[in-house]
């Protein structure tokens, strides 16, 4: 199994072309990019506002739980009956898993300010909009992109499950290996799927450690000095 | 033919009925062993952690890695690396064990950290032994953090278990392969119900589960709500 995988991807035909690896990575990254953008958009503002506002939190979680109990596999097949067209019904399919997560962290990021905080900047006088954007927004950063972070995982994963309904991206050469029994492709294709989920995610947990803001950071070093 | 009298049809052949609870059984089967091995690896890994604590940080790092491979990229991986057939239901029988325990070994860790010290010494001073103090007193103490790492991991696999049947081996999956294939949205619908419904079902029972094995957290505060960070 390692010297066909190794053959296969010692092979030049396999890095270039339509079918080559840079040009599937780029397909299966632009799928996740497009999914997260969309996604993004619906579930931050929705997010945002539950957290606020603290209404309507039993719905968000309850949705949440049940998106996750939601088979990929079934979710994808089904918009494509719906859709009749690969591509469209993949990235509905996509949004549908990816917006649960991020609107479950924003959630929970805005809801986990402390309560004192937000008083205080009623205190100094900000406004509804300030103290959301200024206050709470900025604290909760880091749990709004640890939704992303799981959300993105999910993508990653269910773009290569999608190539069963014809997406194209790296689940192609699980897909296509597994037709024709060419072992060495589906275990380059689960290499590369396996290697881009682990890229980006760590790409994620540097920007997650990068957006804790500074005032955040030094509390929380005062505080664990203050338990030491 | 609207989408209920198709599912109508569909649900009216004796035939469907048979092959449906054929594949409920199956996906029970490759959805919940996971569980309990997964579990059992996870406790091993928080025993591991506990008596040679600088294994942790690797424990750590292994599990987040494991948990970020997609799930069809290991289901394929698997029969390379262990020698099965590609078909083979052990493969995904493995890799949700791996999902399972990985997904619970930061919680076990961090439940067992979270004894109190003084619980463990009442009980080395009464004469327990490191093993019976760890699965007599600290394991215990463990389950409610645990279990709601269980619940998650649960429902979890009970969506992952579909995505086996692009390799043959799928439970309720096989009717979205089989839906997709002949254009039928009934088996889809009725697949996505049911692993709904078998989601919910287990999470109850894993809930009910938890109240058994934590008989202490019961009389104190008989309809204790589910604290925050429980919910899965």
């Amino acid at each position: 199994m390692i010297a066909e995988t190794l053959a296969w991807l010692g092979d030049p035909a396999n890095w270039s072309g339509p079918g080559g690896v840079p040009a599937r990575v780029l397909e299966h990254v632009g799928y996740v990019a497009l999914a997260l953008a969309i996604a993004l958009v619906i579930a931050v503002p929705v997010g945002l506002l539950v957290g606020h506002t603290g209404k309507g939190a039993v719905l968000l979680v309850g949705a949440g739980n049940i998106v996750r109990a939601l088979p990929t596999l079934g979710v994808v097949t089904l918009f494509f009956l719906l859709l009749a067209e690969s591509t469209p019904a993949a990235v509905v399919g996509l949004v549908v898993l990816a917006v649960p997560p991020i609107m479950a962290g924003t959630y929970a990021g805005v809801q986990a300010v402390d309560p004192h905080v937000v008083d205080a900047a009623s205190g100094v006088g900000m406004r509804g909009m300030q103290r959301l954007w200024q206050v709470e927004v900025p604290i909760a950063l880091p749990m709004v992109l640890g939704g992303v972070r799981n959300a993105v995982l999910q993508l990653v994963a269910t773009a290569a499950v999608a190539a069963y309904v014809g997406l194209g991206g790296l689940g192609r050469y699980l897909m296509d290996g597994l037709a024709i029994l060419d072992y060495a492709e589906v275990v380059a294709g689960a290499l590369f799927t396996a290697a881009l989920a682990v890229v980006l995610d760590l790409l994620l947990a540097g920007l997650q450690r990068t957006v804790v803001p500074r005032g955040v950071r030094l509390a929380e070093l005062a505080t664990s000095k203050g338990a030491a | 033919m609207s989408i209920t009298d198709e599912l109508a049809t569909y649900l009216g052949s004796a035939n469907t009925r048979a092959q449906l609870w054929a594949a409920l059984a199956e996906h029970c089967y490759l959805a919940l062993l996971p569980i309990l091995l997964g579990v059992v690896l996870a406790v091993g890994a928080g025993w591991l952690g506990r008596t040679w604590p600088p294994v942790r940080g690797t424990l750590a790092v292994a599990a987040n890695l494991v948990y970020t491979i997609p799930s069809l990229a290991l289901f394929v991986v698997i029969p390379g690396v262990i020698g099965t057939t590609i078909l083979d239901s052990v493969n995904v029988v493995i890799a949700l064990s791996l999902y399972t325990a990985a997904l619970l070994v930061r919680p076990m860790l961090d439940a067992l950290d979270a004894v109190p010290q003084a619980v463990t010494a009442s009980a080395t001073a009464m004469g327990y032994r490191p093993a019976r103090r760890f699965f007599g007193v600290e394991l215990p103490l463990a389950v409610p953090v645990l279990a709601a790492g269980v619940r998650v991991a649960a429902v979890s696999n009970i969506s992952l278990v579909s995505v086996g049947a692009l390799i043959g081996v799928g439970g309720l999956g096989r009717l979205f392969t089989d839906g997709f294939q002949r254009e039928y949205y009934a088996p889809i619908v009725v697949g996505v119900v049911l692993t709904l419904l078998l989601a919910l079902v287990v999470d109850l029972l894993l809930v009910l589960l938890r109240r058994v094995l934590t008989p202490w957290q019961r009389p104190a505060s008989p309809n204790r709500p589910v604290a925050a960070g429980e919910a899965a």
